[in-house]
């Protein structure tokens, strides 16, 4: 087996607050391999965005990563020096935001936003630099006349084309995508994710593809990840987890998204209950007060990781 | 009540304790006002007659005058403290009333908006950019002198700020889920803008009394140093212009003035000091962050521009 | 162009309002000033002057919309009547003689304050470690508390009297003559130091805290945050991406700042004794030349408002949304 392009092993990030500190992300491992596309899903408030903005160091205050180790290309990215993370980012990783509308700057041309990173991380002269912008979004499917508008000019889909060419600029070896097509309606989310799919084929550059929509992260990915209040649940092939999972929760959600090829009749059913509030979690397993299959121990001394098959790994007291 | 989307209600005074309790700029400030308020209240008692003719002209001080004599014999400090009185009752004062102008205006419009936001924001727009001290002074010279004309001149100039700052936070109110939630149970808008609205607003038209109260001591001074206000009463302001017309700093005369603006700056600075803290307490956001300062204060560590990494064995 | 259009008409609506105020007040004081002016002059003025002087003022016997149009009519032909006090010279040729050194003071100071402000702001925001974001806007929050003019005269008497380093007064030397040279350059540039150091002084603070307090909220906002991904260096971050979205907040508060610099100006030049149209005012209303007065009154009022129309114009360059939101 290969040396995992990205290996993350028990990150712990808090969010300081007045009433102390909430644990947003709870020892959460995984591995990446090059080329591989990894989906990782859950609920609003599971810590998704926090765990991959940490991976980049770019979350904002009162963010604080308490532990853990993000080894990429064989250095640990959390004891790296400002400057030595700065040439990792965006050369080797790059990210696209879930509304690229924010994350665009809006007193700046499109162009100019490209070009400054080219011109940031390699020496490219200014025409140059701009004949590349245009080239990439050309690759996106966006005209290069283009490259003068401003981001409110633009439509969503055509924002996050732009967001896309941004995160491939430089193309690195991965690419986090953070709930890339949320804002925007189901055709153009279904254009947007085929040309990722295609770029990725002809790239094959590493994709952590971050949603909340499960049916569309199945279609997408190679490997799944499935994180609630903060913990890893399960995490396996797409196809293993999409016919069997095992843990309860990714149970609950396969039987609470619709798919096209569900028999006619199928009745869906939501998981009762509401997350649990991340300053106060639940002693034990934080998934057991909503959990059917709960047993007496789950809420007094938690899950345990067990392996159950290549790849697959469930966070359950079940299959202890 | 609506549950979640509600901050706890409290009142202007229980927040404004908790602010000084808890910020130490708040407390600074709070402690600096205390002092001159002991001496607007007592001063005047102790002190006698400001007005008396004790000693030679532009004495420096000694101890017999603290603060020397100003330019007609008369003792500073008890002008002073005289003066101090009648400088924080105008300030306070107007500092309220140009509040409760802007809040007429302000609120009902934020709120109602339509044609209603557009005529009273139209009017607060037009005062708000005609230059304030000329106006002031314009109308003051037409009017006899004294407090009234002073705190009618500071009104007309100063209510339109306050009546801009409520209404945007008027307009955010009325966007909120509980106005809608309440629309929607049929009560009636009057009845949601007593009951739903202005509670809310309490830590703005709190932060708003005290900004008006810097603004309104400031200009008062400012409008007496131009000998618009009563020149013959004792006021801080009005000491000033003395000075200015005795010609104190032609003669070195810095006992004249300094302590009066020293005066003033303290009081304008408390005030701002207290609701900078105060700000910190109802701000959510800067809440937010002084607990992450503060955590990262206490292990050493210093504000970095990447998400800082402390481990939990720190 | 919709939008510098709506502006406009704005100001055209404030200006109209300062102009009826400008009537109106005069008429609402108790008593007539004309007959208060006539009571001062009568042992100097012959009856026919005075009418004319009473005439110069507007008030004549016909009905008061009357006496508003011509009023207007006066106005907008640039006939500010004549002045009292330095009779017989129309108002606007006093005005004249102090707008270069109100323009000068209250021009340069307040580009001084806003530019040196805001970059402090961008600063102060930007380092945030510990004593610099802890003390710099309690310092300047300190020094902006002082009434502006009383900085003036401390500095007066501190770099002025005490020291010496600097003339007493007015905006040159009497044995001077003007003129380009670099000799009355030089004079000017003195008498203008303490003037011009206190109003900036005293502004500083209000652009610092505006600017800091935009800073932080853009700093924490998604594409500052972008930008950082990106690997950008720090300074571009800083400048391209944070501060030039947090100046907006400024520039828009710019205009109304203006009104409020220009007072400060104005109590400095009484301070200072520099001729501009702040110690005309004063000298206007301590000798009760009402023409002059509200001459000077409604001629700061158009200038302040043709001042924020501009800023209007650099909002509207900058931010290419309000270019959009119109139409």
């Amino acid at each position: 087996m290969t040396e995992p392009l990205l290996s993350v092993r028990d990150l712990c990030v808090d969010y300081v607050t007045p009433q102390g500190p909430v644990r947003a992300v709870d020892r959460v491992s995984f591995d990446l391999q090059p080329g591989e596309i990894l989906g990782l899903a859950g609920e609003s408030g599971s810590g998704k965005s926090t765990l991959a903005q940490a991976l980049l160091r770019i979350l904002p205050p009162p963010a604080v990563i308490r532990g853990g180790e993000v080894r990429f290309e064989g250095r640990d990215l959390l004891s790296l020096e400002e400057t030595e993370l700065r040439r990792v980012r965006w050369s080797r990783i790059s990210m696209v935001f879930q509304s690229a509308m924010d994350a665009l700057n809006p007193v700046l041309k499109v162009g100019a936003q490209i070009v400054d990173t080219l011109q940031a991380h390699t020496d490219l002269g200014t025409d140059r630099a701009r004949e590349r912008a245009a080239e990439l979004l050309e690759q996106v499917g966006i005209p290069r006349a283009r490259l003068d508008a401003y981001a409110h000019q633009l439509s969503g889909g055509q924002r996050q084309r732009v967001g896309i060419a941004l995160a491939l600029a430089l193309e690195p070896e991965l690419v986090i995508l953070d709930e890339p097509t949320t804002a925007l309606d189901v055709i153009v989310e279904r254009e947007i994710l085929q040309e990722i799919r295609q770029l990725q084929r002809a790239r094959r550059f590493a994709v952590l593809f971050i949603t909340h929509d499960l049916t569309r992260m199945l279609q997408f990915s190679d490997r799944v990840a499935i994180l609630y209040a903060g913990r890893l649940a399960e995490i396996g092939p797409a196809s293993v987890l999409g016919s069997a999972p095992r843990h309860p929760y990714t149970q609950g959600l396969l039987r609470a998204f619709p798919s096209l090829h569900d028999a006619p009749g199928v009745v869906r059913t939501s998981i009762p209950g509401a997350p649990p509030s991340l300053a106060s979690p639940p002693a034990g397993c934080r998934f057991a007060p909503r959990c059917a299959q709960a047993m007496p121990r789950c809420s007094t001394t938690g899950p345990a990781l067990v392996d159950i098959g290549p790849g697959h790994r469930v966070d359950c007291r079940l299959l202890d | 009540m609506s549950g979640p989307l509600h901050a706890p209600r409290m009142g202007p005074i229980e927040l404004l304790w908790d602010a000084v309790r808890s910020d130490r700029r708040a407390l600074s400030g709070a402690i600096i006002l205390a002092v001159f308020l002991a001496v607007a209240v007592f001063g005047p008692h102790i002190v006698g007659d400001a007005t008396a003719l004790v000693g030679i002209p532009l004495q420096p001080p000694s101890w017999e005058h603290w603060l020397g004599t100003n330019g007609q014999g008369q003792d500073v400090f008890a002008q002073l403290v005289v003066g101090t009185r009648v400088s924080l009752a105008i300030g306070f004062t107007v500092g309220l009333l140009v509040v409760l102008v802007g809040a007429l205006v302000g609120v009902p419009a934020g709120y109602f908006g339509g044609k209603v936001d557009g005529a009273l924001s139209g009017l607060a727009n037009v005062f708000l950019v005609l230059p304030g001290l000329p106006l002031a002074i314009v109308i003051a010279a037409y009017l006899p002198s004294g407090p009234v004309t002073l705190g009618l001149v500071l009104v007309v100039t100063g209510w339109a700020w306050n009546a801009r700052v409520l209404r945007s936070q008027a307009l955010a109110l009325r966007r909120r889920d509980f106005v809608a939630a309440a629309r929607v149970s049929g009560e009636s808008r009057l009845r949601i803008l007593a009951v739903e609205v202005l509670p809310n607003m309490t830590s703005v038209i709190v932060a708003q009394v005290i900004g008006s109260t810097v603004y309104a001591i400031g200009a008062q001074v400012g409008l007496e140093f131009l000998g618009l206000g009563d020149v013959s009463a004792v006021t801080w302001g009005t000491n000033l212009y003395w000075a200015q017309n005795d010609s104190a700093l032609l003669t070195g005369a810095w006992w004249t003035f300094a302590p009066t603006g020293l005066c003033v700056a303290l009081v304008g600075f408390a005030l701002t000091q207290l609701n900078a803290g105060f700000d910190e307490i109802t701000n959510p956001r800067l809440r937010l962050e002084r607990a992450w300062r503060t955590f990262l204060g206490d292990r050493g560590r210093g504000v970095e521009r990447s998400t800082p990494v402390v481990r939990d064995h720190d | 162009m919709n939008y510098l259009l709506r502006r406009l008409f704005f100001y055209a609506s404030a200006a109209w309002t300062a102009v009826t105020l400008n009537f109106f007040l005069p008429r609402l004081m108790p008593g007539d000033p004309a007959t208060a002016l006539f009571a001062r002059f009568s042992g100097q003025m012959t009856p026919e002057a005075l009418t004319a002087m009473r005439e110069a003022l507007g008030f004549t016997n016909e009905p008061l919309g009357r006496q508003y149009l011509t009023y207007l009519q006066h106005v907008l032909r640039g006939d500010l009547g004549i002045s009292i006090s330095k009779f017989p010279s129309p108002v606007v040729d006093v005005i004249g003689e102090g707008l270069r050194w109100t323009l000068f003071l209250a021009g340069t100071g307040v580009v001084l304050s806003f530019v040196i402000g805001s970059l402090l702001g961008v600063i102060a925001a930007w380092w945030r470690r510990g004593w610099v974001d802890q003390w710099l806007p309690s310092v300047f929050s300190f020094i902006g508390a002082f009434p502006y003019f009383w900085l003036a005269m401390f500095a007066l008497w501190w770099f002025g009297f005490t020291l010496g380093w600097f003339p007493l007064g007015h905006a040159y030397a009497d044995d001077t003559v003007p003129g380009w040279t670099l000799e009355f350059v030089a004079d000017v540039l003195r008498h203008a130091a303490l003037p011009l150091a206190t109003v900036v002084l005293a502004t500083l603070g209000g652009w610092l805290l505006t600017m800091r307090n935009a800073m932080i909220t853009v700093l924490g906002s998604d594409h500052v945050n972008l930008a950082r991904a990106k690997g950008l260096e720090p300074r571009s971050v800083m400048l391209r991406y944070a501060a030039r979205n947090a100046l907006l907040p400024s520039i828009t508060g710019f205009g109304m700042a203006l009104g409020y610099v220009l007072g400060g100006s104005l109590l400095t030049e009484v301070v200072f004794s520099y001729p501009g149209q702040g110690y005309l005012l004063v000298q206007a209303v301590r000798s009760q030349d009402y023409p002059l007065m509200q001459g000077i009154f409604l001629f700061i009022t158009l200038a302040v408002l043709a001042a924020n129309w501009l800023v209007d114009l650099a909002t509207w360059w900058l931010d290419a949304r309000t270019r959009e939101s119109a139409s």
